[in-house]
């Protein structure tokens, strides 16, 4: 059973890794070429409001972080500090619903 | 020695006294050509102080029982010469990192060898009752190379005491555990490859290691448990996915 969710732990690390890589990517050049060509908050938002495309890049990138996030910290918790088990689970997952709930929250602000 | 001959060349070696809590105490001892540091340590035992504890068999790199941490490296004393480490003029020798220390430089490696017993790192032939005569091997297969890969190991600990993930938790398997299940799975003659993938999973095992290769750079044999610990990783994520885990 620990062997299966260990498991289950490294195919969803691995694959949010394999998401968030191209996205943390497009974010960087984005803000990069947006600061550039000298665009303000404004004229940013008004870019990206009612944008498919930016809501559905942001949603994704909140999605990986959310898998991918608390099973790093999990893991560093478990070497660096005596506290493993199924308190330590639960405080993960709900790390992911924190991540969850202010990313949903930053992405619905952009929209 | 008389004031006229020049004076015998030099070596200060510290030597960790004590268990868990303990200190380096110096000591001189002649250096010669092509000593090593376990005859350093042999000739601090014998010649200066018979209580220092260590081990060793063979001295020719082949037991593997007198690893020790020389200048904060894991290694076999007796296939390191003091040439090699003591570029100033110290040795600093320790017992391995990682194994509760007995005394001085012997560390009990129980807890080291029960993680293979955790691991199933032993061989379980799928033809128990011997009905089959003769198993055929053909040895160029891929399961048998990546079996040979990690077969010579000799169980010296050294990848062991070389792991921070193995400092960090102490549940951890380690490299040379894993490295063994991952010859068994590669074995076509052993009959519990699921049992194998089951423990090597488990969340002291495979998916802990960080993949940063100390284990690969310091095992005198030259053996890569990383990239063992890698197979595990992939066959334990199929069989998963399987459902056979
Ligand atoms: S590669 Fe894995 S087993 Fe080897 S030293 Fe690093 S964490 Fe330990
Ligand atoms: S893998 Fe290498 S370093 Fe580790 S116990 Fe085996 S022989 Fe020693
Ligand atoms: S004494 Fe046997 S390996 Fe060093």
């Amino acid at each position: 059973m620990t062997g299966r969710l260990e498991a289950w732990l490294y195919v969803a690390q691995r694959g949010s890794a394999f998401v968030l890589a191209p996205l943390v990517v497009v974010h960087l050049a984005t803000m990069i070429y947006a600061i550039r060509g000298g665009l303000s908050a404004e004229e940013i938002l008004s870019r990206t409001e009612d944008s498919a495309v930016w809501g559905s890049v942001y949603g994704l990138f909140v999605a990986a972080v959310a898998v991918h996030a608390p099973i790093g910290v999990r893991s560093i918790v478990r070497e660096m500090t005596p506290w493993k088990g199924r308190s330590l689970d639960v405080a993960a997952l709900l790390f992911c619903a924190l991540i969850v709930v202010l990313g949903v929250r930053a992405v619905g602000a952009l929209l | 020695m008389s004031g006229r001959e020049p004076p015998e060349p030099e070596l200060v070696v510290e030597i960790w006294r004590g268990r868990e809590s303990g200190e380096f105490v110096p000591y001189r001892v002649a250096r010669r050509e092509n000593q090593t540091v376990l005859d350093v340590v042999s000739h601090v035992q014998r010649r200066i102080d018979p209580t220092l504890s260590y081990r060793f068999a063979c001295r020719v790199g082949m037991c593997g029982s007198c690893a020790m941490t020389v200048n904060g490296i894991p290694r076999w004393t007796c296939r390191t010469r003091v040439d090699r480490v003591a570029g100033n003029g110290r040795v600093r020798i320790g017992p391995l990192r990682n194994m509760p220390v007995i005394r001085d430089l012997a560390v009990d490696m129980a807890p080291f060898f029960d993680k293979w017993q955790r691991a199933t790192g032993r061989f379980v032939p799928s033809d128990a009752d011997n009905r089959r005569t003769f198993a055929r091997v053909p040895p160029g297969s891929r399961e048998r190379q990546a079996a040979d890969a990690g077969i010579e190991c000799i169980g010296c600990g050294v990848c062991y005491a070389a792991c921070d993930v193995v400092a960090w938790n102490s549940d951890y398997l380690g490299p040379a555990a894993l490295n063994r299940v991952w010859t068994l799975v590669n074995d076509s003659r052993d009959g519990a490859r699921r049992e194998h993938l089951a423990a090597a999973a488990g969340d002291a095992g495979c998916h802990q290691c960080h993949s940063h290769q100390a284990c690969m750079s310091y095992c005198p044999k030259g053996l890569n448990p990383t990239a063992a610990i890698a197979g595990l990783k992939r066959e334990t994520v199929k069989s998963l996915l399987r459902g056979e885990l």
